[in-house]
């Protein structure tokens, strides 16, 4: 399979801490992969390289054969690596909606549509439609679409989560990585959470990185697992195998057996 | 005398003058971080109240060398009596807003401070020079100096010394760096924040009115007497670092000497010089030169 | 999707003023020209609050385009309105491009802080001048329109027209700006920067675009200030003025393009009653006016004609 990310021999420190500690993995394109490790352990670290928010101390990171290593977050982000955010991050004072519509606009923006001189409802790239239309389009799929008219702040916290991944979809990312999509919802949504999110996403052909707590969801989602230690890759293989590893049992999941 | 001896010691005096002035302003925002712009209108309050006080005191005979100490009571009283109401009264419900907010807030207080002024003073200006004239002058390479702005600089230092004994070596003091530091984490150990906000205020706009008090002696008090001022100690403590004692004194000297030089050797660039160095200070150093506020800049 | 009443709105105030402007005193004709001014440089500030940034420094942009339309009335013997107006916003808009790579960087209390430092600088500048009239300023000769000089009786009609038509004019074509989606991202930059940046823009260009045509508005309000006054001097760059265009902004809200104008001239109305009441307190009467906005009207004088929406 071809490889679409390719992270080589990435450092990073912040002083006396070690993020990152010569952290490599090639993802293969429409795969799925899962980063677990306790906090700290540098996997939103290798996400904020990988999406341009941290440049690493030494080592590079090519994306489908380009290095992006150097490049801001925004010239990253239109390349198609988008991620959502442990804490949602959303427009506090619009309505879901208005949050989705506003991610649409940027795409057109990106690309160029529906300036000043343009008189026609131009239609989003990627999407082939109207952004009003792809807005109720995507949160539909996402099971947001009963509350379009709700300011986003007041969502109930897994809503907010959602609809946190529903913007990304709006730049028709190749590649998403999630931070943590699940945390934050009640043990009995994990599960209906991540199943909603894995099918909306994958229907468009991401191939997705998510980071997770929770070994169930790594298992039942994950087709390769990244286990982080200390800033480095300890485990790297599907999640069975990797979960059954000596070191991620007793450093990531905290099995007291050595 | 040569020409740059004359350029330090009127920058000295212009220094001191704007440490005072701006040094409340600076206090205020450290602890609340809040941009006072009713800090012109206590200066003005004091200018007046000093100018009004002290002309009372010598029309009834009294000792013309108490003067100095009714310009104090004149500038105390003034901020003992307004201050806490401004802040009790309306700005501690706004403390949750945005500094900005805060600060419209502000403005149009001194919107109506400027007017209050008007109706308690009358618009006739006071001309209150005997504290300045009365203690003569001195000479300093064949050029006099009046008397009196030896006071300024004394009381520019005695607040400096004062102000940065009481936060190093008192237990107010320490406190004070924490309320400053975390304001939620304070409240949480027990500490009286809001005592603090109200004392920190009113000790800001007192710094403020001893400014004009003091300054009143040599002016002729008018109304508008505090607009100047603001944009001034606004510049003053920016380039010294918004929050910052330290800072307000070096911002004062830099820019006393600025004006010091330039009203020497070219008048007209006086107030551009001093306006581009606050730009030139946020653009390249935003939190000042003794700066503690963290800039928000992207 | 809900009709856009926003172009048949201006074009209503437009007539009104057009018909109404015939029958009105002439001091009222006075203070509806100024409104456009002022409502001008407010609706480019608008564009930056909208974005989270306010800019205590639009006097800047304003004086700018005032001594524009002053240097060509003393300079040229060029009166008329609209070439006054077009140097304005050329020479804010060039000067607000230079400025705009340093402070698109700025947020909060340090853009107002810039914004005002780059104001007073001009300020120092012009205050000292002997050539510009040092703190009086100098006169500016009475506006013609194409070429005519109005007789005495119609200037002020005629220049308050000239006015609104463009006036209206450029709220119109902000209005169309704010709906494109580099003109729209403003809510999205005032809530969330950063998701705005992992989306893909820039930030710091939006910011730096919603500047330039800032200052050009407030350009053209400056020229047109200084064409209808007759005069124009030094305090116009003064904080104090910068802080009247905040003022008239709080007041109005961000609501709608047509909101400044509103704003601006009640503003205005407010004013001229409360000093011809007493002239010793119209400011207080001014500052409790603002409180009581940022008070009770967050949203400016426009969200009384806004249906809440159902939170």
């Amino acid at each position: 399979m071809a490889t679409i990310l390719d992270a080589r021999g990435l450092n990073k420190t912040f002083g006396a801490v070690t993020a990152a500690q010569g952290v490599s993995a090639a993802i293969e394109k429409d795969s799925v992969v899962g980063l677990i490790g306790t906090n700290g352990a540098g996997k939103t670290t290798f996400i904020n390289m990988i999406t341009g928010y941290l440049k690493p101390d030494s080592g590079s990171i090519r994306y489908e054969g380009t290095d992006i290593t150097a490049l801001a977050p925004r010239d990253i982000a239109r390349l198609g690596i988008c991620r959502s955010f442990q804490i949602p991050q959303l427009y506090s004072s619009l309505s879901v909606r208005e949050n989705m519509l506003m991610a649409l606009g940027i795409m057109l923006h990106c690309a160029g549509r529906g300036g000043f001189f343009s008189f026609s409802r131009p239609s989003v790239p990627g999407h082939g439609a109207p952004a009003e239309e792809v807005a109720d389009r995507i949160l539909e799929r996402f099971g947001l679409a009963d509350y379009r008219d709700r300011n986003a702040q007041v969502l109930p916290g897994g809503l907010r989560k959602l609809l946190d991944i529903a913007l990304t979809m709006a730049a028709k990312p190749r590649v998403l990585l999630l931070d943590e999509p699940t945390s934050g919802v009640s043990a009995e949504e994990k599960f209906g959470i991540m199943e909603l999110i894995m099918q909306a996403v994958r229907a468009e052909g991401a191939t997705v990185i998510f980071v997770e707590h929770d070994m169930e969801v790594v298992s039942r989602f994950a087709q390769r697992v990244l286990a982080f230690y200390d800033g480095r890759v300890i485990a790297d293989a599907p999640p069975e195998t990797a979960l059954k590893n000596a070191e991620v049992l007793r450093y990531v999941v905290g099995s007291p057996h050595a | 005398m040569s020409q740059l001896s004359l350029v330090l010691v009127d920058g000295v005096i212009y220094s001191a003058w704007l440490f005072i002035a701006a040094v409340g302003l600076t206090l205020v925002y450290g602890v609340m971080k809040i941009l006072n712009v009713t800090h012109g209108s206590f200066y003005a309050l004091g200018a007046y109240a000093g100018a009004s006080l002290t002309g009372a005191w010598l029309a009834k005979g009294y000792p013309p060398m108490l003067s100095y100490a009714v310009l104090l009571a004149g500038a105390l009283l003034v901020s003992l009596v307004v201050a806490p109401v401004i802040e009790r009264g309306l700005l501690r419900f706004m403390y949750a807003k945005d500094e900005v907010v805060i600060l419209l807030v502000t403005y149009a207080l001194f919107l109506v401070l400027e007017d209050a002024i008007k109706l308690v003073w009358g618009v006739n200006p006071y001309f209150v020079a005997e504290p300045y004239a009365l203690l003569g002058s001195f000479e300093v390479g064949g050029l006099k100096y009046p008397t009196y702005n030896l006071i300024l600089v004394g009381l520019a230092l005695v607040l400096a010394a004062g102000l940065a004994w009481v936060l190093r070596a008192t237990r107010v003091g320490k406190l004070l760096a924490a309320v400053i530091h975390d304001p939620e984490m304070s409240r949480a150990l027990g500490v009286n924040v809001d005592r603090f906000y109200l004392v920190t205020f009113t000790l800001g706009c007192f710094l403020a009115a001893l400014g004009g008090s003091f300054t009143a002696p040599t002016v002729s008090v008018v109304p508008g007497l505090g607009v100047d001022v603001i944009v001034l100690s606004f510049a003053v403590v920016v380039i010294g670092g918004l929050g910052s004692l330290p800072g307000a004194a070096l911002g004062a000297a830099i820019v006393g000497l600025l004006r010091s030089v330039s009203v020497h050797y070219l008048p007209q660039v006086e107030l551009f010089v001093i306006y581009s160095v606050m730009a030139l200070v946020l653009a390249f150093r935003p939190r000042g030169l003794f700066g503690l506020a963290e800039p928000r800049k992207i | 999707m809900k009709p856009d009443r926003t172009p048949l709105l201006l074009g209503a105030v437009l007539a009104a003023v057009i018909v109404a402007g015939l029958a009105l005193p002439q001091w009222l004709l006075f203070i509806l020209t100024i409104a456009c001014a002022q409502g001008l440089v407010v609706l480019g500030l608008n564009l930056l609050i909208r974005a989270g940034l306010v800019s205590f420094g639009q006097a800047l942009f304003y004086c700018i385009g005032a001594y524009a339309a002053g240097g060509l009335s003393r300079g040229f013997g060029i009166s008329d309105v609209f070439v006054q107006m077009a140097a304005g916003i050329a020479s804010a808009a060039i000067v607000a491009f230079l400025l705009g790579f340093l402070l698109a960087r700025y947020r909060g209390i340090f853009f107002g802080l810039l914004s005002l430092a780059l104001s007073m600088i001009f300020y120092g500048l012009i205050v000292k001048s002997e050539t510009l009239g040092s703190t009086d300023g100098f006169n500016v000769a009475k506006a013609t329109l194409f070429g005519v000089r109005p007789g005495e009786a119609w200037v002020r009609y005629s220049v308050l027209v000239a006015a609104a038509c463009v006036t209206l004019a450029a709220a119109f074509l902000t209005h169309r700006y704010l709906k494109t989606p580099l003109g729209g991202l403003a809510p999205a930059i005032k809530d969330n920067e950063i998701r705005v940046e992992y989306m893909g823009a820039s930030v710091r260009y939006a910011i730096h675009v919603n500047y330039v045509i800032a200052a050009a508005l407030a350009g053209a309000g400056g020229a047109l200030a200084a064409s209808t006054v007759g005069h124009i001097d030094p305090e116009m760059s003064y904080w104090t003025t910068s802080g009247e265009f905040v003022f008239i902004a709080i007041l109005s809200g961000t609501g709608s393009v047509v909101a400044p104008f509103l704003g601006a001239f009640i503003f205005g109305a407010i004013r001229t009653m409360a000093y011809d009441l007493s002239p010793n307190t119209w400011q207080m009467s001014m500052g409790i006016v603002l409180l009581a906005a940022i008070v009770f009207l967050p949203d400016g004088l426009w969200s009384l004609f806004v249906r809440r929406r159902s939170a």
